[in-house]
C-alpha cells in the first residue's frame, strides 16, 4: 500500500472523526489558515480539508472531518493503519496574523476545527481571544475544551440549548456586544449561512474581519478556477488568494448557490456507493451459502 | 549511401489519413486518426523529394533531421527512423499528434509550393506508434552516473524532456509534480481522442526506465521551496510549470453554476473521470446546448469533449473570423465534422441565469473586422446594438492561459517579466538564481508542446555543462 498513513483515527462527535496523518514535509512546512487536497483512491474525488494541528518532530498533521457526502463518508471509515492515496498541501495563505487587540473567533459546527489553528495563532500574536463556538445540538460540539485552553474566553451555544446557551452565535455575538465589550477583529469559520450572518451581526457592531470560505476545489494551485468567489464585486480564486477574505466583501449568496451546483449528483454517488456495497454485501453471502 | 532514382511526380496530393467516422466517434472518446498502414506511410515517404537544402528541418522548433526519417521509413527501417526522431525529440508519438505542423514543418516544405506539403506529422506519427508497438524493452543504457542531483518542478512536457536528457547522461533526476498525476496539459488538457492516454503513459514508463523519479503531490515554491532543495542536496533545479491559470471573461454572471473555464471542465473529465460518473467520484454537469467560448486548441478540445459528454447540441463563439481561428487547422475540421456550430465574429457580454443561479442564456454581440492590431491581425470591432441571446445551459471559457504564478509568488527572488512569466537567458534558460532553469510556458505564456520540449532540451544541455563544472562535493555520503 501507498500514500499516506493514518496514525490514529477516532470519533470526535456524530459523524465527526479526527486523524493524525503522516505528511512530513506539510507538517514542517503549514502555518495557521492553510489546507490540503486529497484523494482516497483511484477513482476518488479530490477534497480539500483544512490542517487542524501539526507536529512537525513526528511528522504527521491532525484532520478533522465531518461526513458531508460520498468521500467524507468513506474517509469516516478508515482506520489506524490505512493509507490515503494522494494528499497535497499546504495551500492556500496562511492568516495573515496581526495585532488586532481584542478579537473575536466565532466557529459553527465543523467550522471550529479550521478555527482552533487560527485562534492559537492570534493568541501567539499577542491577541486577546475570545471565542463563540456553536453547534446545532450537544453531540455536535467539537474542541470546547481545547479552545478554552487557547482563548481568553471561549462561549459555548446550541441550536437546540442542550449544551450552553440556547441560540445562533449571533445570539451570543450579540449579547456579548451588549454587554459593552468592543471586539475590535472578527474571524468567522462555519457553514455558509453562518458566515453570512455573522458577517450582518459583525457588521452591524462595526467589527471588521475574515471567513474562510469552502467552495468546491478540484486542483487547489490555482489551475481550474472551480473554486470563485466574489469578495468586493471582484473574482478571486480562493485556493491561492483565500480562503479568507473580507467577510464584509464575500458575495455569501453566490458562494451558498456555487455550492449547490452538484447537488443532484452527490446524492447519485452516495446512492451509487450504498447500491455498490449491497452488492458487494449480497456477493458475499451468496459466496458463504 | 544513394537511393534508387525515385518518380517523384506520381504523387501531388497527400495521403489522406484514414479518420473515425464522425458521427460514430462522438460517441466516445477513442483516437479520431486511426493512422498509416505501412502501405501508405511508404506511399507518403515517397513524397519527399530529399533537398538538398531542406527548408522542413529549420521548421521544426526541434530541428529533426526529416529528410533523414523519411529516408528510413522509405527503406523501411522504422527503428532508425524511431532513433532519428528521438535524437532530437523525445515525445515523438506526442509531436506527431499534437503539433501544428501546418505553421512548422509543413509550412515551409518545399514539396508544399506546388503540391500538397508532406504530411511529416503523420509519418511522425506512424513511426513513433511502430516503435511503440515493437520496443523491446531497453533497460537504462548503462552510463557512469555523475552523482549529480536534479529537482524539476513539473511533469508537462517541458520538464519531461529536461528529465530525460539529463537522465541520458548519468544524472540523478527528480520531478516533482503539484498533481497526482504526470504530464501537465498532456494528462489534464489534451483529451483522450486527440492524445490516448496510453500514449502518454508509456512516454512516462520509458522515462522511469531512464531513472527518473516521480514523485507527486508536491507544490514546489510551497510544499519544498527552491532553497530547500539545494539545502537537501539537489545541485540543480529546472522549472517547467507551465501556463496553467485560466483567464475569465471579466463579465457580469461569469459565476453562475454552468460556468466553466475550460480547464475545470477538461480536468474534470480528462484528469478525474468524470464522464464515467458516479463510477469515478467527480461529477461534471451535463448540458443541452454548451457554448464554447475562444477559438484555439482549448476552446476545441472543450467543444469535441462537450459532445461527446452530452451528445447535445455545442457551439464555439469566437470574436474573429474563421480564418483567425489560432486553433490547428485539422481540429477546426474535425470539429465541423463533429456538428460542432461555429458562431464567428460575436463576443460575450454577459451570461444570464435563471433564478437558481444556473446559467440559462448567454449574451453576445456581433463584431466586424477594422484595422490590423499589433498581433496583424484585423482588429475585431463591436457592432452597436447588434445584442442577442444564445439560450444555452453550460459556458466553457477558453480564452487563455497565464503563466502559473504558484511557484513565483512563493520565490521572490527569481527575476519575472511583467507577463509573469520568468526571465531566463536566452541561451541556456537559466533565471536570475543560480543554478534554477527554466523553460516551457512559464517562461514563454501559453505556447505549443513542440516548443516546450525544444526549451527543456536547451536547458538540459546548459544545465548538464553547469553540473559537470560544479566544484566535486566534498562529501557525496552527506545529502
Ligand atoms: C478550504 C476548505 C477547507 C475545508 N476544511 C474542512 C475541514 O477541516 N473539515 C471538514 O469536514 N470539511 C472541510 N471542508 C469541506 C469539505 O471539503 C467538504 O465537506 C467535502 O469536500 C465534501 O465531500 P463529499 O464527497 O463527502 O460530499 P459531497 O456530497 O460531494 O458534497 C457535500 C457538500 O460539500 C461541498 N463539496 C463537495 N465537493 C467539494 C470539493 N471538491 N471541494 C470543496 N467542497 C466540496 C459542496 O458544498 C457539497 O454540497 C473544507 C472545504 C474547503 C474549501
Ligand atoms: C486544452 C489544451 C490543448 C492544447 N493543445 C495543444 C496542441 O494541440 N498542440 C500543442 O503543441 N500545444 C497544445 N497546447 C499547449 C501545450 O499543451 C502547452 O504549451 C505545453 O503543455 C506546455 O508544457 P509545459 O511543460 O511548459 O507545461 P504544462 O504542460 O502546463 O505542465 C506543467 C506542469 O507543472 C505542474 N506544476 C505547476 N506548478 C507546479 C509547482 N509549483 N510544483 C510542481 N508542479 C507544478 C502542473 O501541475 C503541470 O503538471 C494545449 C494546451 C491546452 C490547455
Ligand atoms: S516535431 Fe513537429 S515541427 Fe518537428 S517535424 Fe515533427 S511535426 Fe514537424
Ligand atoms: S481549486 Fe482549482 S483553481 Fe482553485
Amino acid at each position: 500500500m501507498s500514500g499516506y498513513l493514518i496514525h490514529s483515527a477516532r470519533q470526535l462527535a456524530d459523524k465527526i472523526y479526527e486523524y493524525w496523518v503522516e505528511a512530513p514535509r506539510i507538517a514542517t512546512k503549514h502555518a495557521a489558515g492553510q489546507f490540503i487536497i486529497l484523494r482516497l483512491h483511484d477513482h476518488g474525488e479530490r477534497i480539500p480539508l483544512t490542517v487542524v494541528e501539526t507536529n512537525p518532530q513526528s511528522g504527521q498533521i491532525r484532520l478533522i472531518v465531518q461526513v458531508a457526502g460520498k468521500t467524507t463518508e468513506e474517509f469516516a471509515q478508515l482506520k489506524t493503519g490505512d493509507f490515503i492515496l494522494d494528499l497535497v498541501g499546504p495551500l492556500g495563505q496562511a492568516t495573515h496574523i496581526h495585532n488586532w487587540g481584542n478579537l473575536i473567533v466565532i466557529g459553527g459546527g465543523v467550522g471550529s476545527a479550521p478555527l482552533l489553528p487560527i485562534a492559537k495563532a492570534a493568541k501567539a500574536g499577542g491577541n486577546k481571544v475570545h471565542a463563540i463556538i456553536g453547534a446545532r445540538s450537544k453531540d455536535l460540539l467539537i474542541l470546547t475544551e481545547e479552545f478554552e485552553t487557547v482563548c481568553d474566553e471561549v462561549r459555548v451555544c446550541t441550536d437546540d440549548g442542550t449544551f450552553g446557551t440556547k441560540g445562533f452565535v449571533t445570539d451570543v455575538l450579540n449579547s456579548w456586544c451588549e454587554t459593552g465589550t468592543r471586539f475590535t477583529y472578527g474571524i468567522a469559520v462555519g457553514p455558509v449561512p453562518m458566515m453570512r450572518a455573522a458577517a450582518k451581526t459583525m457588521g452591524q457592531w462595526g467589527i471588521p474581519g475574515l471567513a474562510s470560505l469552502n467552495p468546491i476545489m478540484l486542483d487547489g494551485t490555482g489551475m481550474c478556477g472551480a473554486c470563485r468567489v466574489t469578495v468586493n464585486n471582484v473574482t478571486r480564486f480562493a485556493c491561492v488568494e483565500g480562503p479568507e477574505f473580507d467577510i464584509h466583501g464575500v458575495d455569501f449568496n453566490e458562494l451558498m448557490m456555487r455550492n449547490r451546483s452538484y447537488i443532484n449528483e452527490e446524492h447519485e454517488a452516495v446512492e451509487h456507493a450504498h447500491q455498490c456495497q449491497l452488492n458487494e454485501m449480497i456477493k458475499h453471502v451468496r459466496a458463504e451459502a | 549511401m544513394s537511393e534508387q532514382k525515385r518518380n517523384l511526380k506520381a504523387h501531388p496530393t497527400r495521403t489522406p489519413m484514414p479518420e473515425r467516422d464522425p458521427l460514430e466517434r462522438v460517441k466516445g472518446f477513442d483516437e479520431v486518426p486511426l493512422g498509416y498502414t505501412e502501405e501508405m506511410a511508404r506511399a507518403e515517404a515517397e513524397r519527399c523529394l530529399d533537398c538538398k537544402n531542406p527548408k522542413c528541418v529549420a521548421g521544426c522548433p526541434v530541428n529533426i533531421n526529416i529528410p533523414k526519417f523519411l529516408r528510413e521509413v522509405r527503406e523501411g527501417r522504422y527503428q532508425d527512423a524511431a532513433d532519428t526522431l528521438r535524437t532530437t525529440n523525445s515525445l515523438p508519438a506526442v509531436c506527431g499528434r499534437v503539433c501544428p505542423q501546418e505553421e512548422q514543418c509543413e509550412a515551409v516544405c518545399i514539396e508544399g509550393i506546388k503540391h500538397d506539403p508532406v504530411a511529416i506529422g503523420n509519418l511522425e506519427k506512424f513511426v513513433a506508434d511502430w516503435e511503440r508497438a515493437h520496443r523491446t524493452i531497453t533497460t537504462r543504457e548503462v552510463v557512469e552516473t555523475t552523482g549529480r542531483r536534479i529537482a524539476i518542478a513539473g511533469s508537462g512536457p517541458a520538464g519531461l524532456t529536461v528529465a530525460g536528457d539529463l537522465a541520458k547522461l548519468g544524472h540523478d533526476v527528480t520531478i516533482f509534480e503539484a498533481l497526482h498525476r504526470p504530464a501537465g496539459v498532456l494528462a489534464y488538457g489534451i483529451p483522450e481522442f486527440r492524445l490516448p492516454r496510453a500514449i502518454v503513459k508509456s512516454e512516462i514508463e520509458y522515462i522511469e526506465r531512464l531513472g527518473v523519479k516521480f514523485v507527486y503531490n508536491v507544490v514546489i515554491g510551497v510544499t519544498v521551496t527552491l532553497d530547500e532543495l539545494f539545502e537537501e542536496g539537489y545541485d540543480a533545479v529546472f522549472i517547467g510549470t507551465g501556463a496553467g491559470l485560466p483567464k475569465m471573461l471579466g463579465v457580469p454572471g461569469e459565476n453562475l453554476i454552468g460556468v466553466f473555464s475550460s480547464n475545470e471542465f477538461l480536468t474534470r473529465i480528462n484528469l478525474l473521470g468524470a464522464d464515467r460518473f458516479p463510477e469515478f467520484d467527480t461529477p461534471v454537469l451535463h448540458a443541452k446546448h454548451t457554448v464554447v467560448v475562444g477559438g484555439g486548441n482549448t476552446a476545441m478540445d472543450s467543444a469535441r469533449v462537450a459532445k461527446r459528454l452530452n451528445q447535445a447540441r455545442v457551439s464555439l463563439v469566437y470574436r474573429r473570423s474563421e480564418e483567425e481561428l489560432p486553433a490547428r487547422k485539422e481540429e477546426v475540421h474535425h470539429a465541423k465534422a463533429e456538428g460542432i456550430e461555429f458562431s464567428l465574429l460575436c463576443n460575450p457580454v454577459e451570461v444570464i441565469g435563471d433564478e437558481n443561479g444556473r446559467v440559462k442564456a448567454i449574451r453576445c454581440i456581433r463584431m466586424e473586422l477594422g484595422e490590423p492590431d499589433a498581433s496583424g491581425r484585423r482588429k475585431p470591432v463591436e457592432i452597436k446594438g447588434s445584442e442577442f441571446n444564445l439560450e444555452c445551459d453550460a459556458v466553457i471559457v477558453a480564452v487563455g492561459n497565464a503563466p502559473n504564478p504558484i511557484l513565483t509568488k512563493a520565490t521572490p527572488d527569481l527575476e519575472l517579466t511583467k507577463w509573469g512569466t520568468i526571465k531566463v537567458d536566452p541561451d541556456t534558460n537559466e533565471t536570475s538564481k543560480r543554478g534554477v532553469y527554466a523553460g516551457g510556458d512559464i517562461v514563454s505564456g501559453a505556447a505549443t508542446v513542440i516548443l516546450a520540449m525544444g526549451a527543456g532540451r536547451k536547458a538540459a544541455t546548459a544545465m548538464h555543462e553547469y553540473l559537470m563544472n560544479l566544484p566535486a562535493k566534498q562529501n557525496m555520503q552527506a545529502s
